[in-house]
C-alpha cells in the first residue's frame, strides 16, 4: 500500500510539474539563421532523443556510441501527438533530438519547438532524394528544421493462414467477416486511411485529399471508424502491442507498418504485408532538433551518423522503409540481396508521390476552399470513435 | 512526538494536499490549441464538455461499474476464503495460507497483468486447457470481461486481509453464545459472524473499489476497443494531447466519486476495522 500511496503522489507531483514546465514552454523560438553552427563541437557525452519504436537499434547505436562517446538515451514515442507533446513538456530542454513524422514537424516548428539545422554540417545530405532534401514539412522560409531520415508507406498486415490468397483492398479491415480479429493503430491520423479508403470507394463524397476533410466528410469516415469499432480486437499503441496480438493469433488482419512484419517474419509467425488497391498514407520522418536542446554537439553526430549510406542502409531494411539517402542502394543489396528494389530505394519519383504522407490537417487546405476540419476535431472524433 | 510527527505530517500536506488543490485549479484553465501552453483564463469549459460529450460518461460509467463488479467479486471469492482461514484452517493451514495470499505481491504488478495477457490470449494458457478437457475455446482476450477478470484477481490480497482480520476479531464468547442459544452454524454466520465481518467488507471494498477506479495499465494492457477508463483518458490528456486542464478536471470524477463511497463505507464502520 505505501507504493501506492508514494505513486499516487509522484503522479500528482507529476501532474503539477508538467502543469508549471508546460506555461513555461513554446515561444523560445529558434535562433536566427546567422547563429548556427559552422562546425560540431566536443561531444557532450550523452544524447536523449525520441524515437519510433525500432529507430534505434543497438546494430548503429552500439558504434555511433563508440566512435563519438554520446550515450543514447531513447524514449519510444507511440504516436506523433505523444513526441509533440514529450518535446514541449518540461521546457523542452529533456530531449535533444525527435525523430518527426511529417504531423508533427510543422506543429513543433510552429510552436518554436525546434531549431534550425544547418545542413552543410552533414555529408549526407547531399545524396539524399530531392523531395526530401527540403521538403515542406521540415523547411520552413528557406530554414531546414532537421534532416530527413526515412519514409515509407503504412501497410496492410495479414495472417497467411487465414488468408491464402492475398487481399488487395483495404475493405478487409471494415468487414464483418473478420469480427474481432482486426487491429489498427491508436492514432487520430488513423482517420486519413478511412477517409483514403472512401476516397476510393466513395467518389461521390468529393475527398480529394485524406488529410483535407470537410465536416461532411470527416463525419463520413468517422462513421466507417464507428461501425469499425465492434469488429476490433484492440487499437495498438506500441508496435510490440500489434505483434503480441498477431504472435497469440487474436489477431489476423490489421493496419501496420513493415517493421511488425519483419519483427513477425524473424520469429516465424506466418505473415505478410501489402499495399492495397486504394493506395496507402505514409510517413516521411525527420531527426528534429530541439530549439532547447542540452547536447547539440552529439545531436549534430548524430544527424551526421543517421544519414551516411551505411546506416540508412541497416535501418532500411531492419524496419523495411525506404532510405532518404541515394548512395545506400548498392549497400543494401550487398546486406541483404535485392534489397535495394524492395525497399524502394531506387524508386521513381513517381512511386514517391503515390504515398499519402502524414500531415497535419488545418482550416487551410487547397483542395476543399479553405473549409477543412482541423486536427482538434480530428482528435475529438477519435476519442469519439474509440469510446 | 511532534517533532516525530512534523515530518509527515508536513509530507502530507504540502506534497499530497497541495497536488490535490493544484489539479483542482488546474481544471478550470485551458490550453491555446496553437502553441500548446496553459491559458491562466477561469472558464468551466472543461466540466461543461466533460458533461455535454456522451463519450465521457460511457467512460466514467464503464470505470465505476467495473470497479464494482470487481468489488462484489473479489467479496464473493474473500469471504468464504476468509472464514475458512480465520475459523475453520489449522494454525499451520492458517499460515501458509496467509503467505499464499501475500505472494503474488512479492512480484510485480506489471509481470502480473502481462502472464494474463499471455493466458487469456485466443492461443494462450487458458483455451489450450478448456481445449484439453474437450470445451472448446473463449474468446476473452483484450475485453471488458479480461479486465474483470484481472483487475478482480490482483486485488483479492486487499480484500482478503480486512475481512480475514475481522472475522478472526469475532470472538469465541459471542458465537458459543448464539450455539446456547439454539442457533445453527448457518444461523450464527448469517446473524453474528457476518455483521460482525461486514466493517473488514467495506474496509476491503475502499481498497478494491478505489484501486481499480484509478488504474489505467491494466485497461491498456488486457482491454480491447472501447475499453477506455478514467485513466487512460486523463493519462492521454496529458501525456498525448499535452491538455492538463482537461486531464485534472476529469481526474476530478473519481475523487468525488470516492468522496461519495468513503462517506458511505463509513456508515458500515468500515474505519474500525482498519
Amino acid at each position: 500500500m505505501r507504493q501506492m500511496h508514494v505513486a499516487m503522489a509522484l503522479a500528482a507531483l507529476m501532474l503539477v510539474v508538467s502543469a508549471c514546465g508546460s506555461s513555461n514552454s513554446g515561444g523560445g523560438g529558434g535562433g536566427s539563421a546567422s547563429n548556427l553552427p559552422t562546425s560540431i563541437g566536443k561531444g557532450e557525452g550523452t544524447l536523449n532523443v525520441i524515437a519510433w519504436e525500432g529507430y534505434t537499434q543497438p546494430q548503429w547505436v552500439k558504434p555511433f556510441e563508440q566512435q563519438t562517446g554520446c550515450q543514447v538515451h531513447a524514449k519510444y514515442g507511440g504516436s506523433s501527438d505523444e513526441m509533440v507533446t514529450l518535446m514541449r513538456q518540461g521546457g523542452g530542454s529533456q530531449y535533444d533530438l525527435v525523430s518527426a513524422s511529417g504531423d508533427a514537424s510543422l506543429r513543433l516548428i510552429r510552436g518554436g519547438n525546434v531549431a534550425p539545422v544547418n545542413v552543410n554540417l552533414i555529408p549526407g545530405w547531399k545524396d539524399f532524394i530531392p523531395q526530401l532534401q527540403s521538403p515542406s514539412h521540415n523547411t520552413v522560409g528557406g530554414k531546414h528544421y532537421g534532416v530527413s531520415l526515412q519514409w515509407g508507406p503504412n501497410t496492410l498486415l495479414y495472417d497467411t493462414k487465414d488468408f491464402p490468397t492475398p487481399p488487395t483492398s483495404w475493405s478487409v479491415i471494415y468487414s464483418p467477416k473478420y469480427k474481432g480479429q482486426i487491429t489498427v493503430p491508436d492514432n487520430p491520423i488513423q482517420i486519413a486511411d478511412a477517409a483514403l479508403y472512401l476516397m476510393k470507394t466513395q467518389p461521390s463524397l468529393g475527398i480529394k485529399d485524406p488529410y483535407q476533410l470537410t465536416q461532411a466528410q470527416l463525419d463520413a469516415a468517422t462513421n466507417l471508424l464507428k461501425q469499425q469499432r465492434p469488429l476490433i480486437k484492440k487499437y495498438w499503441a506500441l508496435a510490440s502491442d500489434e505483434i503480441d496480438l498477431f504472435k497469440n493469433g487474436d489477431a489476423v488482419v490489421g493496419a501496420s507498418w513493415p517493421y511488425q512484419t519483419i519483427t513477425l517474419q524473424a520469429d516465424k509467425v506466418g505473415v505478410k504485408d501489402t499495399i492495397p488497391q486504394e493506395g496507402a498514407t505514409g510517413w516521411a520522418d525527420t531527426w528534429m532538433l530541439s530549439a532547447h536542446a542540452q547536447h547539440p554537439n552529439c545531436a549534430y553526430e548524430w544527424m551526421k551518423w543517421i544519414s551516411t549510406p551505411k546506416v540508412q542502409a541497416q535501418q532500411a531494411i531492419s524496419f523495411g522503409e525506404s532510405p532518404a539517402n541515394t548512395k545506400a542502394c548498392p549497400i543494401m543489396d550487398k546486406i541483404q540481396k535485392g534489397a535495394c528494389a524492395q525497399y524502394h530505394a531506387n524508386a521513381p519519383a513517381a512511386y514517391f508521390n503515390s504515398i499519402h504522407f502524414w500531415k497535419t490537417p488545418t482550416k487551410d487546405c487547397a483542395t476543399q476552399n479553405n473549409n477543412c476540419t482541423d486536427y482538434t476535431e480530428w482528435q475529438q472524433k477519435w476519442t469519439e470513435i474509440k469510446g | 512526538m511532534g517533532l516525530l510527527l512534523a515530518p509527515p505530517s508536513a509530507w502530507f500536506v504540502v506534497l499530497y494536499l497541495a497536488a490535490l488543490v493544484a489539479l483542482f485549479v488546474s481544471a478550470f484553465w485551458q490550453v491555446d490549441e496553437f502553441t500548446g501552453n496553459i491559458v491562466h483564463n477561469w472558464t468551466f469549459a472543461n466540466f461543461h464538455t466533460l458533461l455535454s460529450e456522451p463519450i465521457y460518461r460511457t467512460i466514467a460509467l464503464r470505470t465505476i461499474g467495473i470497479a464494482a463488479a470487481v468489488t462484489l467479486t473479489d467479496a464473493a471469492l474473500a469471504l468464504p476464503f476468509a472464514y475458512y482461514a480465520a475459523r475453520v484452517a489449522s494454525r499451520r493451514t492458517s499460515s501458509m495460507l496467509f503467505v499464499a495470499v501475500l505472494l503474488p505481491l512479492w512480484s510485480s504488478y506489471l509481470v502480473r497483468v502481462y502472464a494474463w495477457r499471455l493466458i487469456l490470449a485466443k492461443d494462450g494458457v487458458l483455451n489450450w486447457a478448456l481445449d484439453k478437457i474437450g470445451l472448446g475455446s473463449v474468446n476473452v482476450a483484450y475485453s471488458n470481461t479480461a479486465m474483470w477478470i484481472v483487475f478482480s484477481y490482483i486485488w483479492l490480497p486487499f480484500m482478503i486481509m480486512p475481512v480475514w482480520a475481522a472475522i478472526e476479531r469475532v470472538p469465541e464468547s459471542l458465537l458459543e453464545a448464539s450455539a446456547d442459544m439454539g442457533a445453527k452454524g448457518w444461523q450464527t454466520f448469517r446473524r453474528v459472524t457476518l455483521p460482525l465481518a461486514l466493517p473488514g467488507l467495506a474496509a476491503g471494498s475502499i481498497f478494491t473499489f478505489s484501486l481499480t477506479l484509478g488504474d489505467f495499465i491494466t485497461p491498456t494492457l488486457v482491454g480491447g476497443a472501447g475499453s477506455d477508463f478514467i485513466g487512460n483518458v486523463v493519462y492521454r490528456s496529458v501525456g498525448v494531447a499535452n491538455d492538463v486542464p482537461f486531464a485534472a478536471a476529469f481526474a476530478a470524477v473519481p475523487v468525488i466519486v470516492m468522496t461519495a463511497y468513503l462517506l458511505f463505507a463509513r456508515r458500515l464502520g468500515a474505519f474500525e476495522a482498519l
